[in-house]
């Protein structure tokens, strides 16, 4: 048993701290943010060189066929430098289509998606913003031949830049996954602006959108269990990303404890100041325990994956709103400014937790495990 | 990373449960919510920890020459679920098991950890830790128990306050002051004393739960021989300081067993109670209260487990151990209230299990302050690990 990164993923680790603090200091995420997709080509390029677009890719799709726990160390990198762009929802894209697509559909998209040629997203929340797939009711009509689509999906994540949209649909019981290009007549993407912009949201309109059949990501009464696990991978991406954020949020705010002079002494003499950040670091290292056995029982097929990725997206949802709260505290007025960095880590840490269900709906996952199943 | 067990550690674990299978007591019945130390329980802990012992699972990480098992420190991790899993008796010496007995093993002399080792191990001697004292809480380096040289012997004076088991307890680990006149860490010296000399008096003092679990031990002229210093004369600071990270490191093992046994309990009762004619565990209220406590609880034992680890790898104690204590006191702290919320006045009764739930709800008070403040734990993660400068 060991419960710690290994040698090669503190490299990593290290390496992709270095590479975004070169490549996206907080004025390229500033720009992103203030563009309408948040993709930056040259960046995207540079990410699929260093092979992170295609980690968890199978080697013969042309990916690295490394592990959640390996791309965990990257991902809270990413967190750590608010990197916008379409990275989770691709990497959630590919996961489903691992896990959901025949094999000629793997070779075909995820081939592309690790060389940084496709970028992809799914939709799946409708107007009552369930995250359970059983929620789905974008009805799909079938005429023998094609699927027909007419609906809308909400918070689709990056859906203004991505080349593939996974939608969501229902043809009487079955769930069903519809690639759909960003091309398709019928198909309309309208971007929502919301609080934080280094991610973005759009509305997709789909009026008479057809998928062939035999575009389908093989479905099976298995497509269900497929887009939870995908999910769950993105949930652990995402968490770590958030851990990323709790760790910025904490660096800067004990810098500040340890310059920021008032009467006559840095305030972090204080123990009011001490205080709050004890209670950041602690939350910072409960979310690690939480982040670093969800990511562990996911790679490694644990039964109880899913429990833990409920555990860590909980956990991290409340704890990087509080985190941030306790940031811009210690800050003073400074933290509340436009111009401080602290505003963009908060704002993510709140998109964050809504993201794949917020702590609420987490903890109802739980106690369905541990008060309803082992009775 | 690898949460799955190497055959070595599968072996350990298969090994272990095997044993708990065919050794673990049935229930005791009778009262097991007091901490006295006295009469039947007290007994029944004794033998129940001769046994682990005799077994060969005392002392798990301690070397095999003095009665340990030499394992690796991360099968405490393993120790700690089987414990657990097969609702196995606490180990009744647990001073001496997770704070004292480490601390002979790191600075004690080959005397001392020939004659100690094995007996903390047998629960043949109880120890007990003799730290604090009325003017010196917190900030235990400004004690005042003297300790003058006289001959081969150090002669005693003063008075300890919040002894754990003093009153049971056959040795302990006492600071004194040896060197008045340097600056207060530096004239401290730890000693092994023996409770049974002539001058040490041991007064229970009633706790808010109705035990006597702790003491005021005077000290009158008590003469301990030289060769009772646990490391060096003067050095006794580096000595607790030994201790005091044993306390936070190992402490957690044992509490994670009692709290997810107490967790269990909780999640039956919260099935079992019915309002309006459906079982309070289908209450979205009562749902979210304990998900949140079994989320806070899984992380507490994951990060006992990754800090294990990190000693496991590294040798040296990683930032994560130093949260370990805030985590666990301030967990049980939120699950009694959370307990006697959803149990309601039934929480209130001596007669529901024992009184346990009144019992830990008054209990739990004591885990923020006993083995160094929540305060204190913070100042130490704000100073210490995040480089903050030293408000004191
Ligand atoms: C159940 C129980 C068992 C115990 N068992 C033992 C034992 O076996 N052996 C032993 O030696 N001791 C034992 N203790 C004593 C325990 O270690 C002390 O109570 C503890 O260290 C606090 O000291 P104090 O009670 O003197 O409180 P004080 O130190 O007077 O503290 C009072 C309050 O002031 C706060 N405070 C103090 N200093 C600071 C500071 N610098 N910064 C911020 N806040 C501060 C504290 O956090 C606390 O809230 C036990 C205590 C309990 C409750």
């Amino acid at each position: 048993m060991d419960f710690d990164l290994n040698k090669a993923q503190k490299l990593l680790q290290k390496s992709a701290r270095d590479f975004f603090a070169r490549e996206c200091p907080s004025e390229r995420v500033r720009a992103l943010m203030a563009s309408e997709t948040g993709y930056d080509e040259a960046l995207w390029r540079e990410m699929a060189d260093q092979g992170w677009l295609g980690m968890l890719v199978p080697e013969e799709y042309g990916g690295l066929g490394l592990t959640l726990v390996d791309l965990i160390a990257v991902a809270e990198e990413m967190g750590r430098a608010c990197l916008p762009g379409p990275f989770l929802s691709t990497l959630w894209a590919a996961a489903l289509i691992d896990r959901a697509g025949s094999e000629g559909q793997r070779q075909q998209y995820l081939e592309a998606i690790a060389a940084g040629d496709l970028k992809a997203t799914v939709a799946l929340l409708e107007e009552d913003l369930d995250w359970d797939p059983d929620g789905v009711r974008l009805r799909a009509e079938f005429d023998g031949r094609d699927y027909r689509l007419n609906g809308t999906k909400l918070f689709v994540t990056d859906a203004g830049v991505a080349d593939l949209i996974i939608c969501v649909a229902r043809h009487g019981e079955d769930l069903l996954l519809l690639p759909i290009k960003r091309t398709s007549p019928g198909l309309a993407v309208t971007p929502t602006p919301a609080m934080d912009a280094t991610r973005k949201f759009s509305t997709v309109m789909l009026d008479n959108v057809v998928v062939p059949a035999t575009e389908t990501l093989a479905f099976t009464t298995a497509t269900r269990r497929a887009l939870l696990a995908a999910t769950e991978v993105a949930s652990v991406i995402l968490c770590a990303e958030m851990l990323g954020g709790i760790e910025w949020t904490l660096a800067s705010t004990v810098e500040y404890a340890r310059t920021r002079q008032q009467f006559g002494k840095p305030i972090g003499i204080y123990q009011a100041v001490q205080h709050q950040c004890a209670d950041m670091f602690l939350m910072a290292e409960s979310a690690r325990s939480a982040i670093y056995y969800a990511a562990w029982a996911v790679s490694a097929g644990d039964p109880l994956a899913t429990l833990a990725v409920s555990i860590a997206k909980g956990y991290c949802s409340d704890a990087a709103r509080e985190v941030g709260n306790r940031g811009i505290q210690v800050h003073g007025g400074i933290g509340f400014t436009w111009e401080h960095n602290l505003q963009l880590y908060y704002k993510r840490a709140k998109s964050g937790e809504v993201l794949f269900g917020d702590a609420t709906h987490h903890r109802e996952l739980i106690a369905r495990h541990i008060v309803d199943e082992a009775e | 990373m690898d949460l799955n067990l190497t055959s070595e550690e599968q072996s350990f674990r298969d090994e272990l449960r095997a044993w708990l299978q065919a050794h673990v007591p049935p229930p005791f019945v009778g009262d097991t919510t007091s901490e006295e130390g006295k009469g039947d329980y007290f007994q029944f802990l004794r033998d129940w920890q001769r046994k682990v012992c005799e077994g060969g699972w005392a002392g798990l990480s301690w070397p095999k020459e003095y009665g340990g098992r030499g394992a690796k420190l991360i099968e405490q991790a393993i120790f700690q679920e089987e414990w657990a899993r097969a609702e196995a008796p606490p180990l009744i010496n647990v001073l001496g098991l997770s704070l004292i007995g480490p601390t002979i093993i790191a600075v004690g002399t080959e005397e001392q950890k020939k004659s100690h080792l094995p007996r903390i191990l047998s629960a043949e001697e109880i120890w007990c830790q003799g730290f604090s004292e009325p003017n010196a809480g917190s900030d235990v380096a400004s004690l005042t128990t003297r300790a003058v040289v006289d001959g081969d012997h150090f002669v005693v004076n003063g008075q300890k306050i919040w002894t754990s088991l003093a009153h049971v307890a056959d040795w302990c680990l006492l600071l004194v002051r040896t060197d008045p006149t340097v600056p207060k860490h530096k004239g401290i010296t730890a000693l092994l004393v023996d409770m049974h000399l002539p001058g040490v008096d041991v007064r229970p003092l009633k706790q808010m739960t109705g035990d006597a679990s702790f003491n005021e031990v005077f000290f009158d002229n008590v003469r301990v021989p030289m060769s009772n210093v646990l490391g060096k004369v003067n050095q006794g600071w580096h000595t607790a300081i030994a201790t005091l990270m044993n306390e936070r490191a190992h402490l957690g093992t044992g509490t994670y067993v009692q709290f997810k046994r107490n967790f269990d309990q909780l999640i039956s009762h919260a099935r079992r109670m019915q309002r309006h004619g459906r079982s309070r565990g289908t209450d979205p209220i009562v749902r979210q209260k304990l998900a949140q406590a079994f989320m806070e609880l899984e992380i507490f034992r994951l990060t006992n487990t990754r800090a294990l680890s990190r000693m496991n790898n590294e040798h040296v104690p990683g930032p994560e151990g130093s949260i370990l204590k805030l985590q666990w006191s301030e967990y049980n702290q939120r699950f009694q209230q959370i307990a006697q919320e959803l149990l309601g006045p039934v929480g209130q009764l001596q007669g529901l299990d024992n009184g346990q739930w009144v019992y830990n709800f008054l209990r739990c008070r004591a885990n923020t302050i006993e083995a160094g403040t929540s305060e204190i734990q913070r100042n130490i993660v704000a100073e210490r690990v995040l480089g903050l400068p030293k408000s004191y």
